[in-house]
């Protein structure tokens, strides 16, 4: 009938869901990889400063994207099951875990952005927007925050690899286009 | 029974009064002070330079401790510090989380940093030098620096006070810190400013 790609529909994702999926996958990637990378820098190397400028920058920016997607999600249909065999029971396990993951981001953002707010400065984002701090901190905020933030990276990265992990069973051993869905933009066919 | 009661209300007073008076006789014999920290009159700070440009100031915002001096044998005066390493404020959250990390002062292994005197040896009544032990990430090392009392004398609100600051130069690998700063950062200068209360 209608094939109306931007939006979910009861098989597949839409065109908008799809391109957030991998934009944040990828993103979330680099940043693992700066955020591992610029924390091993020495004073005198030349991206010292710009590496954590880059990393706030684009975290700041990703956690709008979050935001929007979280939206999209809700006004959206959440396409049913690719795996035609799936036990309602895998079925709420793997809602769940989608769930967990969002939840976890949204935290590893959070955490992100305390740090660098700690001493009541306001984040540049790319030197267009400026993001204040809370008006209220905690003490040694930038200490806490800064291992909930390295732990949830870690955590979240592990979650994605074993989410990546599921897909492929999913795509080799059950045969379902659980992946392939993911991949590719297809219209309702009804 | 009413003039039994009044008595014993006015010797109770008499002598409480006078325990009180011995009390406020022994502390003024006595040559311990407390250092101020509830009222913020005494500091911590460090600076180092910036690349060799320019000076960053910082301060540890937790500390304690507490000396003692007497005008009449200043050369037994003694005086130990204890601070919190990391309540180092530099005003800069990101900079002070790096500061209190692992390249730095490891402050999760190595809370706290001492000093604690053993020689205290007065040139004239203002200044002297003092020799002691300082501990800063483990490390215990002799150290010596001068110092100069401020001033001392009654506070308006009855107690009495004197203080002192003194200033000394650290190198950073002394203490196992070898993360390069430059060139010119390679040495930390603290400056101790206490006011200390009378006991």
């Amino acid at each position: 009938m209608s094939s109306n790609i931007i939006m979910n529909n009861e098989n597949s994702y839409g065109l908008i869901a799809i391109a957030m999926h991998w934009l944040m996958a990828i993103t979330i990637f680099f940043l693992f990889g700066l955020g591992l990378y610029m924390v091993e820098l020495t004073y005198y190397d030349a991206w010292y400063k710009g590496s954590l400028d880059l990393h706030k920058n684009i975290g700041m920016t990703l956690f709008v994207i979050l935001i929007l997607r979280i939206l999209w999600r809700m006004v959206n249909i959440t396409p049913k099951s690719a795996d035609k065999s799936a036990s309602k029971a895998e079925v709420n396990i793997a809602h769940y875990a989608h769930l967990l993951l969002y939840l976890l981001m949204g935290i590893l953002m959070i955490s992100g952005y305390l740090i660098s707010t700690a001493d009541g400065r306001a984040i540049e984002v790319f030197g267009v927007i400026s993001i204040p701090a809370l008006p209220i901190s905690f003490e040694n905020q930038e200490d806490i925050a800064g291992s909930i933030h390295e732990i949830l990276a870690w955590t979240l990265i592990l979650l994605s690899a074993g989410h990546a992990l599921a897909a492929f069973k999913h795509h080799f051993i059950n045969k379902n286009n659980t992946l392939v869905r993911m991949l590719k933009v297809s219209g309702s066919k009804n | 029974m009413k003039k039994t009661l009044l008595t014993t209300v006015l010797t109770t007073s008499l002598l409480a009064s006078s325990v009180l008076a011995s009390l406020s006789v022994s502390s003024v014999q006595s040559a311990d002070y407390k250092v101020d920290v509830e009222g913020a009159h005494a500091f911590v700070q460090f600076k180092i330079k910036h690349l060799g440009y320019s000076w960053l100031l910082g301060r540890f915002n937790t500390f304690d401790g507490g000396f003692s001096y007497d005008e009449k044998s200043p050369n037994n005066a003694k005086i130990n510090i204890e601070i919190d390493t990391a309540s180092l404020d530099s005003n800069h959250a990101e900079r002070d989380k790096h500061l209190k990390g692992k390249d730095f002062l490891n402050v999760s292994s190595f809370p706290t940093a001492t000093f604690t005197s053993q020689n205290i040896t007065f040139s004239d009544d203002e200044n002297a030098v003092v020799t002691g032990k300082f501990t800063l990430k483990g490390v215990t090392k002799t150290i010596s620096f001068a110092v100069a009392k401020v001033g001392q004398g009654q506070d308006p609100w009855g107690g009495y006070r004197a203080g002192f600051s003194g200033t000394t130069s650290l190198k950073l690998a002394d203490y196992g810190i070898t993360y390069n700063l430059g060139p010119a950062s390679t040495h930390v200068e603290m400056a101790l400013h206490i006011e200390g209360v009378r006991i």
